[in-house]
């Protein structure tokens, strides 16, 4: 993926989201599901938050309030994107533009998904998130700056480590299509399975 | 060197370290539903890749399809079935569909089928596979663009976990089912401290279950954030694996599938088994329970403001009143269904309560057995007709149904739902609907007293 632009560092408005235990059914209801594509997916992320039982605005909710209206970033509550496997949660985000969630824990298979996607998720003490929390209501629209390469994040007076396995680092600074590039291990994957013997090897008859 | 039975699973199934950091793993066997492949299966075209090997791969239909009829009930579901057989002809992918004899949850078809031993490495888009753990088995789930990769490498990037050992030690009252242990080991750890997390469920308790109760723990075990759950191989394990039609075909053998004696744990946590009383939950996190002779918390019981504020909207949500007995709270629907607990042993549970009583006035009760196969050994053994005489509901077709309501089996806003499924998230069962989760026999007690019953006043 040489060709591909590197993303190093995300900047831009944080909105906090300080519930805990937000699944992804709440980041994605069910209703919005029924798709054989990735795309369309905006409407329905936070869609219960966002809109009322008739579909207006909930003008109450943080993201229908300006500035966090134009919010990239979200800071939010522990074991954030909870749950069901779905990536339509991760789509979702990306389609309502949100680069980054910040945050103490995120549930496995809903970091994994993000990183596939290019969303970022860096973890920070519950301290740090207090703060940030707190920086994104005053800041009236300043801006929160996560840098991949030194896994720092800037915001007015804060500036604090934060936590990202290195693996995923690198896949979301390089953009990278996992599937292809195991694709260049395939001389491994032959040779592990040229170890398997007949009782190991799983046959599912149709 | 001591291994834990998770390193031994990773250990066997590595394929070759990653420069990253990452290791390639051997997926074993994969799972797919119609709901979170499509769009794996045309991440395949778009880079012109074919299936790594196709047999080793199973399609189920299970999460939008209806349950009173064999046929889609819209055009919406129809065309996610309709894809997943298409994807599967094209890429000669072995599929259970509507009106297949082996169709049902895909998690409780598996095992049914045999297709899951000791040794194994499963995956599957789908939270829940943390069931097969039940067998020795390390199964998890994953996210579309890791079904891709599996479609086109037969492998996944993977790191491996923290463990941690929940030993559940003494035996459990009678009335206390796997459902209770689990949901207490939720309550316990809590949602989001497993996160991180292998975890491996040991102790008399987990031992003396059988294995519909050992997969009911496991698949529960990813509500406290656990990627994977682990029951060590034993004498109850193979006896179920015996003349099952795949298991002389996988063997898996050559490796002891249970964590040496001397192997260390990153946590331990012991829980007594005989301090579990039958829960369930109050709230919208499946942490949030308490025993059915308690009462609903109230902010008298919590210290900081943030956990007042998330008690109070929690309650807001579910309609209920602090420090209310759970036995107060009044239902609408009963459901019995989804991978935790609608296998046989499941339905022979609840029948036990409904024989010889009625479902309350008021009260809308299902029941949809969690495969054709489940189905029809249950109208075999009668049970379909206590369930029946009872006032229940009987679904003929298998799927995950009312527990995520995808297909057309949703609660209303407002609805209170006694349910044998796994999550009472906000909005889980339907737009506004209220979920009290517990076990099946607690739904039956619940659906004819027409309130949260206690499972153990009815002899």
């Amino acid at each position: 993926m040489k060709d591909k632009q590197m993303m190093k560092t995300i900047k831009g408005i944080a909105a906090p989201l300080p519930l805990a235990n937000v699944d992804t059914d709440v980041i994605m209801p069910k209703r919005f599901l029924i798709t054989i594509t990735r795309e369309g997916l905006a409407d329905g992320t936070l869609a219960d938050l966002r809109f009322d039982n008739v579909g207006q605005l909930r003008p109450e909710f943080i993201l229908n309030k300006a500035p966090w209206t134009r919010a990239t970033i979200l800071i939010v509550g522990d074991n954030f994107g909870c749950g069901s496997s779905r990536e339509h949660a991760v789509w979702g985000l990306r389609q309502l533009k949100i680069d980054a969630c910040i945050g103490t824990s995120f549930a496995g298979i809903f970091y994994d998904n993000a990183r596939k996607n290019g969303l970022a998720l860096p973890i920070v003490s519950p301290k740090t998130r207090d703060a940030l929390l707190q920086f994104s209501i005053n800041a009236r629209g300043a801006k929160v700056s996560i840098n991949l390469d030194n896994r720092t994040i800037t915001a007015g007076e804060i500036s604090v480590v934060f936590e990202m396995d290195n693996a995923t680092r690198t896949s979301l600074i390089r953009g990278s299509d996992d599937t292809l590039d195991t694709l260049e291990q395939a001389a491994a994957i032959h040779d592990f399975e040229a170890t398997l013997d007949d009782s190991m090897w799983v046959n599912v008859i149709q | 060197m001591s291994r834990t039975l998770y390193d031994k699973l990773v250990d066997a199934h590595k394929v070759c370290n990653l420069p990253d950091g990452d290791m390639l793993i051997y997926v074993d066997f994969h799972i797919m539903n119609e709901y979170t492949s499509p769009q794996a299966f045309s991440g395949l075209s778009a880079k012109r890749l074919d299936v790594w090997r196709s047999e080793a791969h199973l399609a189920v239909v299970d999460h939008v399809n209806a349950t009173r009829d064999s046929k889609p009930h819209d055009a919406a579901s129809k065309l996610l079935i309709d894809n997943l057989e298409a994807n599967c002809i094209k890429h000669g992918i072995a599929l259970y569909g509507l009106g297949d004899p082996r169709q049902g949850i895909e998690h409780v078809v598996v095992p049914e089928q045999g297709l899951v031993v000791p040794g194994m490495l499963i995956a599957c888009g789908d939270s829940h596979t943390t069931t097969y753990g039940a067998y020795g088995a390390l199964g998890f789930g994953i996210g579309t663009s890791e079904v891709e990769h599996v479609l086109a490498t037969q492998t996944l990037r993977y790191k491996r976990m923290k463990t941690m050992r929940v030993i559940v030690e003494g035996d459990t009252a009678p009335g206390v089912t796997a459902k209770d242990i689990i949901m207490k080991v939720v309550h316990v750890v809590r949602a989001g401290g497993g996160n991180g997390y292998a975890v491996e469920f040991a102790g008399s308790a987990i031992r003396d279950l059988d294995m519909a109760g050992r997969m009911t723990v496991c698949n529960m075990a990813v509500e406290l954030g656990a990627r994977a759950a682990l029951i060590a191989a034993d004498e109850i394990t193979e006896a179920a694996l015996k003349g099952h039609p795949h298991t002389g075909q996988f063997a898996f053998k050559g490796e002891n599938w249970v964590s040496d004696s001397e192997a260390v744990f990153d946590e331990e946590i012991t829980i007594s088994g005989a301090n579990i009383e039958p829960l369930i939950t109050w709230g919208t996190s499946p942490d949030q329970s308490v025993p059915i002779t308690a009462n609903v918390p109230s902010k008298l019981d919590y210290v900081s403001p943030k956990a007042k504020a998330a008690l109070e909207r929690s309650l807001k949500y579910m309609g209920l009143t602090e420090g209310q007995s759970a036995q107060s709270i009044k239902i609408d629907t009963a459901f019995i269904g989804s991978c935790t607990n609608s296998r046989i042993e499941d339905l022979r549970e609840a029948a036990k309560i409904l024989q010889g009583r009625q479902v309350a006035e008021g009260v809308e009760a299902i029941v949809v057995p969690g495969s054709a196969m489940t189905r029809i050994k249950a109208e075999a053994e009668g049970l379909r007709d206590v369930f029946e005489a009872a006032g229940f509901e009987w679904r003929p077709e298998a799927g995950c149904s009312m527990c995520l309501a995808m297909n057309d089996d949703i609660a209303m806003d407002g609805e209170r739902v006694a349910s044998s499924t796994n999550r009472n998230f906000e909005g889980r069962q339907g737009r506004g609907a209220r979920t009290h989760l517990m076990s099946p026999a607690m739904v039956a007690a619940a659906a004819v007293s027409g309130h949260l019953a206690d499972v153990r006043d009815f002899k």
